[in-house]
């Protein structure tokens, strides 16, 4: 506890807190009112966690800022919270989009506009608590109740098909976390009684079949979350239909809780199994990579598209995982938070054009440069960062896994570098259509440029995409100490010689 | 001022000249986006120029300037290594570059997007830069790629033009199979070396030469292994064959680009990178072969092409093609020093022929068509002088800069003895006729002879317009390249100092600097801590015995092969285009079955639009339909929901809400399950 108050609960309940107070302010002849507050809510939510960073201590790879209090004693469940090197940044990342989805939102929501607000900030809280959360039983509870705004935003807000994709979405992503239920009361036997995530990392499992069943349970939860392949058709069904803020906040934030949980549960839980299931989970990382990049070529949809980059580039994210050397770790973490900013400004600017055209397709597009010229800059830069160029954050986190792959085996390398040429060629490919030529139409020549408040986002993005891009040590400076313990800890076996 | 402080202005400087006429262009107006952008390049060249003194002083720096990223025991830092082959490359980059600069006031003069190009044209000369300076790989890759990312930006500057549009996206596409090879180089070296800092890489590479690489499957030397796949990132920047396709399309860029990057200083950055690997690249013979083998097909096959173009710019293009292949080809017969010496005679009469074929273009209001030139040299002669200058350069005449260099890379060949060595030796020299022929043919055509402007004229785009498709030349197309031609009677004149100063002043070494630099350059040891050559590969050494001052080295070449084809390529060029036109018509009827392969640039483009391109896209939406859309969520997704449906359809069914329905089933039930506990009893 560092300044006086518990950081990592204030991080959690502040969100949540302005989350309920938009929502008092009710229909929306208070809307103008509804959006200050829940502006306030985020920045201050934002600014509430800059000490988590500030105030990290790099040299050690405990757990820090650490609260720990009675929750349900009965059963041995806690209040207890803690971050290290590897969760400290999503929870700054997740806050710092916040602001950036209430701003975003901030014209185009004319409907329910303080439930809409409410839905991103108390979402916002519980994420937070998924990276916070050092509880098994807690980590749980906020897993599960994540779902319930995003489910709402893309249900109420959403496209023409919201329900189908906010159903599928729903029951995807369900279904899995039920087996990881049964994984954690599992290992609260195993483990004599205990919900401590810390506790489960100790706990022996001496069996090789346990730990791949575990390992199956922990799998089906958070693949579909990354998504991994073959179950990754949820998201870009759901990106299609979720407004902009939604996707924004699906692909930049949500889909780090799966990865995170690799991380946080499968690998250093279950070492054993996770070198054992190492070649599958590698053989899916490259086939998200290799054809999920080619899918992606031919998509109409831009948000399609995009959707499935993500897809391919949360391929970086898994194999720098499951290769286990400090390298592909660190690239993988460094993945996830580059596409938070990436992706997520991808799907801003297609907002951008979705707003005045009211089309994601690409043909209804053409020549947009012209009118459009500062937005077809930034656009530019957010394209080249998905391409992985040096100098943007992309670059780091595909480099530093393609780097860890050699060194593990050349022909992983050899298949994840193909992203250089199907990254870049979706990608620009799409740029292309849609940006550059001449004015293909009316909706087209009607354009007017990029106002004050989305310039503020994009430029707010750019540097950060641009920052990492150029000095990315202040991210991987905090990492180091619990990632070196995380590769030494994932080479120490439970299984008994 | 200490030298760290001048080390960091130099490509710091041009990148605050692209920020300010980038972003405050609009701001700043044309004339001071001009003059910032000028003066700070300008500042970049002159902090060279006493960089350049520093270093032959003897001072090679060697340091990081800050801590990029670390991970595991491995810190990747951005930093410089400044010694001679270093500061030679950032002389000829910001030479150039500056002398582009000024030239664009007069060639970009009604353009709308004045700002952004010299914006452009400024964060190049920063990437370009950073490229040359770098003092490890990870910075290396970085402006490998980021002026990959600058050229894409300028081929498609122009972006409502559908062909430009087109080439630019090529362009990037191609050499990022390129930089898959690189990056996968990178990897080994970061996997074997545990650095990627040269110095530490070099001094122990020694240390690997009989081991094997780590691939699964393929038993190839570690070395060889790394040195190839450096070379296919070479090969995709320095547009070597099979990766040479984008080339001649990134002409559709302004002209100033093509003679900045794409003729001086971007695609010899494959050049650069072998000189400086040179420690890697002795160590493996099969990679030597390598390089010596792409080079000649190159230098050979692409000089073939240039005969048939009639664009100004595309013969330009085709020719600075075979260049390329001829400096790799140098770079194969470990005669780095050689092909470094030829990057930079080349860059200097390529820039000039390319800026003297844009001030014709600007002066024949953009066509760019050779058959609607000639006799020129009336209008504007300080470009024809120059040209000649640039042309009597390329063919490598005796005295010109071109010569020593074209000359000496001919003469290592011929002193190798690596595999392949015979075929290259053949290559260079038959190119050299070829080069002479096509240059002259464009000199004549475009100076000489009958003057055929101001005629009804062949539409300039026909023979490469096959790609686009719509109409974008339409009415609101605002780029200035697209009213071309000069009216019926209208005469060109010359242009204006802007453009010609900067031709002039490339003149000058295009002449000289071969004679000037060459004993220092090849013979000297002005390369001795850059370039290093392994004890067995006795080219260099060879030839610095045969050689007695560049004056008798122009002597001598008169009574050698090279200088005899020269002459009969010019002759023939001027026999053919000037005295009789007739022939090569007839010639072009009786062989057209080699014209067409020829004017399909071997079918190249062909076959990656068919074979990697629809192949890609028929894969792509193949995997989508049947993966995704149809097996992934048809069968298993909605085919489970549906499973479900199905299942709680039948239970819906049963629950009928009548009480003797239940009843019967009740019944039914409990005789089962008595059934059962007699089975079991």
């Amino acid at each position: 506890m560092i300044f006086g108050y518990p950081l990592l609960s204030v991080a959690i309940w502040l969100p949540i807190f302005f989350g309920l107070l938009v929502l008092a302010t009710g229909n929306d002849r208070n809307a103008p009112l509804a959006r200050v507050i829940a502006l306030v809510g985020a920045v201050l939510g934002f600014l509430v966690t800059i000490p988590l960073y500030t105030g990290f201590d790099r040299l050690t790879s405990a757990m820090q800022f650490v609260v720990h209090d009675e929750w349900i004693s009965r059963f041995n469940i806690y209040y207890y919270l803690g971050v290290d090197g590897i969760s400290v940044l999503f929870i700054l990342l997740n806050s710092f989009f916040t602001p950036l989805v209430v701003i975003a939102g901030w014209k185009v929501i004319e409907k329910r506009v303080a439930q809409y607000m409410a839905a991103f900030l108390i979402m916002s809280g519980l994420v937070n608590g998924v990276f916070a959360a050092l509880d098994a039983m807690l980590f749980y509870v906020f897993w599960e109740a994540m779902l319930i705004p995003m489910f709402i935003i893309i249900g109420v807000w959403g496209g023409p098909n919201r329900v189908y994709a906010a159903v599928k979405f729903f029951l995807y992503t369900l279904l899995g976390s039920l087996l990881m239920l049964v994984a954690l009361l599992y290992l609260y036997n195993q483990s004599g009684g205990s919900f401590s995530i810390l506790e489960f990392h100790r706990t022996p499992l001496p069996s090789m079949a346990v730990q791949v069943m575990l390992f199956f349970a922990f799998f089906m939860a958070f693949s579909v979350k990354v998504p991994m392949f073959p179950v990754h058709t949820w998201l870009p069904d759901a990106h299609v239909e979720a407004p902009t803020g939604g996707s924004v906040v699906l692909a930049a934030i949500m889909l780090k809780v799966g990865a995170y949980g690799f991380i946080r549960f499968s690998m250093p839980i279950l070492p054993d199994a996770s070198h054992y299931l190492a070649p599958v989970m590698i053989a899916l990382s490259l086939i998200a990579v290799v054809y999920i990049g080619l899918v992606a070529l031919t998509q109409s949809d831009m948000k399609k598209l995009v959707a499935y980059s993500s897809i391919s580039h949360m391929g970086f994210v898994t194999l720098g995982f499951f290769i286990f050397n400090a390298y592909g770790i660190e690239g993988a973490l460094l993945q996830m938070i580059s596409h938070g900013f990436v992706s997520g400004a991808l799907f801003l600017c297609i907002g951008v054009l979705y707003d005045r055209v009211h089309s994601r397709q690409i043909v209804d597009y053409g020549g947009v440069a012209n009118k459009m010229p500062v937005f077809a800059a930034f656009f530019m830069l957010f394209a080249m960062a998905n391409s992985g160029l040096p100098g943007t954050s992309g670059f780091v986190g595909e480099f530093m896994v393609i780097m860890g792959a050699v060194k593990a085996n050349f022909w992983y390398a050899f298949a994840a570098a193909s992203t250089l040429i199907f990254g870049a060629a979706y990608t620009l490919w799409m740029y292309k259509r849609v940006i550059f030529g001449a004015v293909a139409n009316d909706h087209v020549k009607h354009l007017h440029d990029i106002g004050g408040r989305e310039k503020l986002v994009f430029v707010i993005l750019a540097l950060g995409v641009l920052g990492m891009g150029l000095y990315p040590l202040p991210f991987a400076d905090i990492m180091h100490a619990s990632v070196n313990d995380l590769v030494v800890h994932l080479n120490i076996s439970k299984i008994p010689n | 001022m200490d030298m760290q402080t001048l080390y960091l202005i130099v490509p710091l400087a041009p990148l605050v000249g692209a920020i300010a006429a980038g972003l405050f262009g609009k701001w700043l107006g044309r004339t001071w986006s001009h003059r910032i952008t000028i003066a700070l390049v300008a500042v970049s060249f002159f902090a060279s120029l006493a960089i350049f003194q520093d270093v032959m002083e003897g001072h090679i720096f060697n340091g990081a300037v800050y801590k990029w990223m670390s991970s595991g025991n491995t810190s990747f830092e951005v930093g410089f290594l400044i010694d001679r082959l270093t500061v030679m490359m950032m002389l000829v980059v910001t030479f150039v570059s500056l002398m582009v600069h000024i030239y664009t006031i007069g060639y970009m003069e009604e353009d709308p997007g004045y700002q952004r190009f010299f914006s452009y044209i400024s964060l190049f000369t920063f990437s370009m830069l950073m490229l040359v300076m770098a003092n490890n790989f990870m910075q290396l890759f970085f402006g490998w790629e980021a002026v990959g990312l600058v050229s894409y930006l300028l081929i498609g500057f122009w972006y409502t033009r559908p062909t430009a549009i087109y080439a630019n996206l090529k362009a990037f596409l191609v050499n990022r199979v390129g930089d898959f090879g690189f990056l996968l180089g990178i990897g080994l070296i970061l996997m074997v070396f545990g650095t990627l800092d040269y110095q530490s890489v070099f001094a122990n590479a020694h240390n690997y030469v009989n081991d094997m690489a780590p691939i699964p499957g393929m038993s190839v030397g570690l070395l060889t292994a790394i040195c190839i796949l450096l070379f296919i990132g070479a090969m995709g920047k320095s547009a070597q064959f099979p990766l040479h396709v984008w080339l001649p399309d990134s002409m559709e860029g302004p002209t100033p680009i093509s003679a900045l990057i794409h003729a001086a200083t971007m695609v010899t950055a494959g050049i650069f990178m072998v000189a400086r690997m040179s420690p890697l690249f002795e160590l493996s013979e099969t990679a030597l072969s390598f390089v010596m083998v792409i080079g000649a097909i190159t230098a050979l096959f692409m000089g073939f092409l240039g005969i048939i173009q009639n664009d100004i710019k595309r013969v330009v293009a085709y020719s600075t093609l075979s260049q390329l292949g001829y400096m790799t080809v140098a770079l194969g017969a470990s005669a780095y020093s050689v092909a470094v010496f030829h990057l930079m005679t080349h860059a200097f009469f390529k820039a000039l022929l390319f800026l003297a074929a844009g001030s014709v273009i600007i002066a024949m209001h953009h066509d760019q068509d050779i058959r609607n030139m000639g006799g020129l040299r009336k209008y504007m002669p300080i470009t024809w002088i120059t040209s000649l200058v640039g042309t009597l350069a390329l063919i490598g005449t005796p005295l010109f800069s071109g010569f020593y260099s074209k000359d000496s890379i001919i003469e290592a060949v011929a002193l190798s003895h690596l595999p392949g060595s015979g075929f290259a030796y053949f290559a260079v020299v038959a190119g050299v006729f070829v080069t002479a022929f096509y240059s002259f043919r464009m000199y004549f055509l475009v100076f000489h002879g009958e003057e055929r402007f101001g005629k009804q004229h062949h539409d300039h785009h026909a023979d490469h317009d096959a790609h686009s498709t719509s109409s974008g030349h339409s009415d609101n197309d605002k780029s200035h390249d697209h009213h071309h031609g000069l009216a019926p009677g209208q005469k060109p004149h010359e242009t204006s100092w802007v453009v010609t100063l900067p031709l002039i002043l490339l003149a000058i070494p295009s002449v000289i600097i071969g004679l000037v630099t060459i004993e220092p350059m090849l013979f000297g040891d002005y390369f001795l801590e850059s370039i290093f050559i392994g004890h067995d590969h006795h080219a260099m050494a060879e030839m610095r015995e045969e050689f007695h001052g560049p004056w008798a080295m122009a002597l001598h070449a008169l009574t050698t092969l090279p200088f005899w084809f020269a002459l009969a390529g010019a002759v023939s060029a001027w026999f053919l285009y000037m005295k009789r036109p007739d022939i090569p018509a007839a010639i072009k009827q009786k062989i057209s079955f080699i014209y067409t392969v020829l004017d399909q640039k071997y079918y190249f483009d062909r076959f990656n639009d068919w074979f990697f391109a629809g192949g890609a896209r028929g894969a792509s939406g193949l995997l989508w339909k049947f993966g995704d859309v149809k097996l992934i969520d048809g069968f298993f997704v909605n085919g489970s929901a549906k499973l479900v449906g199905m299942f709680s359809g039948v239970l819906r069914g049963l629950q009928t809400g009548y009480v003797y329905h239940y009843a019967f089933w009740m019944i039914i039930g409990v005789s089962a399950l008595l059934t059962v506990r007699t089975w079991f009893e």
